[in-house]
Parts: C-alpha cells; sequence; structure tokens
C-alpha cells in the first residue's frame, strides 16, 4: 500500500472556500438542539432520581412532589435490608475490581506484548464474553452452579461479576500495552533489571492509565449489574436486586439518596482520572 | 531453567488465572448449560441425562410468540438507536471542536446510575396518573383510561434510551476518522451535500453501524427488565420466560434450552458478523 500524503488544509487557497461553506445558519443549529434535546432525554431520569431523593414524602409512595427536604440524608441508613444490600454491592465490586483487575490486567499484557500460540483462542473467548446476551451468561452459570449443588450467595455472584468484567479489563489494558515501546523494557534489562524490576519500575507505571481505567470499569460494571446478579444470587441481594424487588411495593427515597450518591461519585472519579490521564499526557 | 524457555512461557503463565476464570465460569457454564437442556428429571429427584431434544421442540413451540416479539423489540429498537445516534454521533465528530470529550461525557451519564433505577424513573414518568400524563388527563386532552405503559410501544421505548449510548460510541469513533477533507473533496468535486454524504461520509462510518448495531441488538433483544417495568404480559420477551423458568418455575431443562436457543440464534449472527468484518472494531469499541 502507498501512503497518500494528507493535503494541506491550512493552505491559503482552501481557507476562504471553507469557511464560505461553514456559514449554514439554520441546519447546522438545528443539528445542534437536535443533540442537546437527546442529551437531555437521556439525562432525564437522572434528575427525576436526584429531585425525588429531596422529596418530602409522608407515605409509602415517592412519586408526587411534596416539598424539598434533607431527611432522607440523615435516615440513609433506616432501612436495614437495603443499607446491608448496599454494603454487599460495594464489597462485591471492590473485590471485583481487585480481582478482575490483576488477573486481566495479566491477560491484557500477555496478549499485548506476546505472540503465542492459543492468542487467537483467548481473544475469541474474550469476545464472545463481551458479546454474548447477559441472560445467557446468568443462566449457563446457574446451571453449572445447579448442576454441581453449590450454594448461591455472596461467593457465586463474586465468581460471577468476575468473569463477566475481565475480558472488559484485559482489552482495556492489551489497547494501552501495545502503543507501548518495547525499547523501554529492553533498555531496563540491558542496565540490569530483572523481570520483577523491569516489570514494576517500568512497565507498571507505562500501562497503570489502561489498569486503572480497566479496573474502575469493572468496579462500575460489578455495581449496576442486575441480569447476571438475580441469577446467581440465591438469597443474598445486592442494591439493584433490592431496587428490582421493591419495585412492586414501591421504592422508598433513600434508593434516590443513594443512587445520587453513587451517582455523584462515579462522575467525580471519572472527572478525576480524565484530568489525571491529561495531566499525564 | 533457560532464559529462552521462560520468556516462551510467560505469556502463558500471565494468561493462566484470567483464562482459567474464563473457562472454568464463561465455557464450561455454557457446556453445562447444554447438557441440562437434554436432561429429564426434577430439582428433588434429579436429572439424568437422557438427550432429550424434544425439549426445545417443545419450548420453542410453546414460546415461539416470545420469540419473534423479542427478535422484532430488537430489532424495532436498534432501528430507532440508529436513527436517533447517528445525526448525534455525527454532530460531536464533526461539529463538536474541542468539547467532543464533554459531550460523550454527557451521554455516558445514563450508566452512572444503575439500569434498573432508569428503567423505574420512565415507569414513574409514564405511569397511568404520573407527571405526563395526570395534567394531560385533567385538562381532558386524553381518556381517563388512556394509558402508555403496558403498550409494545413503552418497552420499545425502554429498550432504545437504555441502549442508545452503546450505539453513538462506536459511531462516533467511526465518524471521528473520517477526515472532513474528504468531504471537502467530495464538494470540490460537485457533489451535493446528500450526496458527498451517502457515498463519502456514510460508507465510512459502516464499521461504526455495524458495530453499533451488534452491540445494541444482542442486549436488546435478549433483555426483560424493560419488558418487566414497562410493559404488561402481552409484552414479555423470551427474556422474561428464561428469568421465570430458571427463578421462580426452576424448570431447568426448559429454561436452559430456551436459553440456549436464544444463544444459538444471536451467536450465529455475532460469529458471522465476526468472519465477515473480523473482531477488532467490536473489542475496540467495547474497550472505550
Amino acid at each position: 500500500m502507498t501512503t497518500i500524503a494528507p493535503p494541506d488544509r491550512t493552505g491559503p487557497d482552501v481557507a476562504p472556500a471553507r469557511q464560505a461553506r461553514r456559514r449554514r445558519p439554520l441546519q447546522g443549529r438545528l443539528l445542534t438542539i437536535y443533540t442537546w434535546v437527546v442529551i437531555v432525554w437521556l439525562c432525564l431520569p437522572i434528575g427525576v432520581m436526584i429531585l425525588f431523593g429531596f422529596n418530602n414524602t409522608k407515605g409509602r409512595y415517592n412519586n408526587t412532589w411534596q416539598g424539598f427536604t434533607f431527611k432522607w440524608y440523615g435516615r440513609l441508613f433506616d432501612i436495614q435490608d437495603l443499607t446491608n444490600a448496599m454494603k454487599n454491592s460495594l464489597i462485591i465490586a471492590l473485590l471485583t475490581m481487585i480481582i478482575a483487575g490483576t488477573i486481566g490486567t495479566m491477560v491484557g499484557l500477555a496478549l499485548g506484548r506476546y505472540r503465542f500460540r492459543g492468542s487467537g483462542s483467548t481473544n475469541l473467548v474474550m469476545f464472545a464474553a463481551i458479546s454474548s446476551p447477559e441472560i445467557v451468561m446468568g443462566a449457563a452459570l446457574l446451571s453449572l452452579f445447579v448442576t454441581l449443588s453449590v450454594p448461591l450467595g455472596f461467593v457465586t455472584i463474586l465468581i460471577a461479576h468476575v468473569m463477566f468484567s475481565v475480558s472488559f479489563v484485559a482489552v482495556t489494558v492489551r489497547a494501552r500495552v501495545m502503543t507501548l515501546d518495547p525499547s523501554m523494557e529492553e533498555a531496563a534489562r540491558d542496565l540490569g533489571a530483572g523481570t520483577w524490576a523491569t516489570f514494576r519500575y517500568v512497565t507498571l507505571p507505562m500501562i497503570f492509565p489502561g489498569v486503572l481505567a480497566g479496573s474502575l470499569l469493572a468496579f462500575a460494571l460489578s455495581i449496576d449489574d442486575f441480569v447476571i446478579t438475580s441469577f446467581n444470587a440465591g438469597s443474598t441481594t445486592t442494591f439493584p436486586l433490592w431496587i428490582w424487588g421493591a419495585t412492586k411495593v414501591g421504592l422508598p427515597p433513600q434508593v434516590n439518596v443513594m443512587g445520587t450518591l453513587i451517582f455523584t461519585a462515579g462522575v467525580l472519579l471519572a472527572i478525576g482520572t480524565a484530568l489525571a490521564g491529561r495531566r499525564r499526557a | 531453567m533457560n532464559a529462552r524457555l521462560r520468556a516462551r512461557l510467560t505469556p502463558y503463565a500471565l494468561l493462566l488465572p484470567g483464562g482459567l476464570w474464563l473457562l472454568v465460569f464463561f465455557v464450561v457454564p455454557l457446556v453445562a448449560m447444554l447438557s441440562l437442556s437434554l436432561q429429564q428429571g426434577d430439582i428433588v429427584n434429579g436429572y439424568t441425562m437422557t438427550w432429550h431434544w424434544q425439549t426445545y421442540v417443545d419450548g420453542i413451540r410453546t414460546y415461539h410468540d416470545q420469540i419473534i416479539r423479542s427478535l422484532i423489540y430488537g430489532t424495532i429498537s436498534t432501528v430507532l438507536q440508529l436513527l436517533i445516534g447517528y445525526p448525534v454521533a455525527y454532530w460531536i465528530a464533526f461539529r463538536g471542536g474541542s468539547r467532543k470529550s464533554v459531550y460523550l461525557f454527557l451521554l455516558l451519564l445514563p450508566f452512572f446510575v444503575s439500569f434498573v433505577l432508569r428503567t423505574i424513573a420512565w415507569q414513574f414518568f409514564l405511569s397511568d396518573n404520573g407527571i405526563l400524563l395526570g395534567p394531560l388527563k385533567d385538562i381532558g386532552l386524553v381518556g381517563q383510561d388512556f394509558h402508555l405503559l403496558a403498550r409494545s410501544a413503552a418497552v420499545i421505548g425502554g429498550l432504545t434510551y437504555n441502549y442508545l449510548p452503546f450505539m453513538v460510541l462506536p459511531l462516533y469513533v467511526a465518524l471521528e476518522r473520517v477526515d472532513p477533507s474528504m468531504v471537502e473533496a467530495a464538494h470540490d468535486l460537485y457533489a451535493s451535500r446528500v450526496q458527498a454524504f451517502l457515498r463519502v461520509v456514510w460508507p465510512l462510518s459502516l464499521p461504526g453501524v455495524f458495530a453499533g448495531v451488534l452491540i445494541t441488538f444482542v442486549p436488546a433483544s435478549s433483555d426483560y427488565v424493560n419488558a418487566s417495568i414497562l410493559g404488561g404480559p402481552q409484552n414479555s420477551m423470551i427474556g422474561n420466560v428464561i428469568q421465570n423458568q430458571y427463578l421462580i418455575n426452576q424448570t431447568y431443562p426448559t429454561a436452559a434450552a430456551l436459553s440456549f436457543t436464544l444463544m444459538a440464534i444471536l451467536l450465529i449472527g455475532i460469529f458471522l458478523y465476526a468472519r465477515a468484518l473480523g473482531t477488532e472494531d467490536v473489542l475496540e469499541a467495547a474497550a472505550r
């Protein structure tokens, strides 16, 4: 293949023509308005969730606006089952982040750095795990647990969460590893660093943004998962499972408050890592 | 151990824990599910393998309505997402300027709220006397027994809403790669704006379209959360049946046969796609 040099887009004869063509005010603005309408549509439920966490509701139902209050923030942990479910969700997400983050990073390193027999089938399995319908993954895992009479609960949820998030970590880390220059590691080895020292002081710092992004993704996938968890939870509840169970009787405002807190933490974390990544780059 | 051998074994050592986890808890379960679908028995007395393929025939015969409905809902919502999402991705890619990542972030905001909670928020919006229909009924614009929930439109709308960002992201990735000077060149060669779009931009964005369609069609057609929360019994999808059979009726062989059928339908599509276009686009889109 021959490479064609990109045309000089800043050339003096191109610029005026381009500017002239850029003046299509109405159509351009319509598309802008349209995009904002879609963004508002997407964010509407978030607004409602946050707003109704401040609703001074009296009865069981939290669906008509009855005035502003902060009291649900103070009574956040009043519902014992909900608090336990949230605690389970956080612990499982944290453990998933650590386990999937570690073994996923290792897979990502293997795939991004080495050529070896079996890398093709590993890619295929990861591709299948990422694109399989959640319900099938949940149902299949439950079939295994039923066949082997494994009791369902905390451990089976954790197994499931690591299973579905490990491929996402591996893919994220692999993408980062492939952008690296292997000569850095060779230089470290030439200077007498052992395998571990090379990894710890050269490779890991360079791939760290990928590891961090992958691990946070694992955390996010875990804390939000409903479908696969519902198949493998037994009588253990997580935050999404508790919400599902309470839907029929109406959700207490505490759910809105917890949702709001997770949302805020997630957004702050995402902005933080984005800014940190920008500074590093 | 000599250095050469060690270098050859390193990738396998790195692969071992993660690969084993996927093998034992993803690949083996699929085999277990296939095996369970061919067994007969019940929970009390246990199951024995009888190669009972009839379960598939009976399952499909009984639930073909739900299977077809799932594929129809999945298709309609995927098409809607493409129609709604393409202009958004186009605008961000070509007009987003220096704030592209801000717009993408805004599109991803819903993912910071639990999927179940987002769907319940729509139930709340659309409920019979809720903030949308309540006032409309009060002023008599719609009849008292008018409802939006428990209709196909509500379920399809929910599916479209929930998976839209998954459609926009790969579209954006593909459109972002389109060099604006290509469009300029088309204009210089007297292409109209419609022609420039249809002959230049659209073909170049096709990998994103394929990736987006795949990423959204699979979860949308196998979803049961939207149908449960926003739909009525007449809107139930194959996911609802599988969930019910596994978790409530505990008729495992039928449930396993139905999930295997669902997976077969979807995976055949995925692998045909992967063969035709390569897995890279999807993995890349998933990494973003």
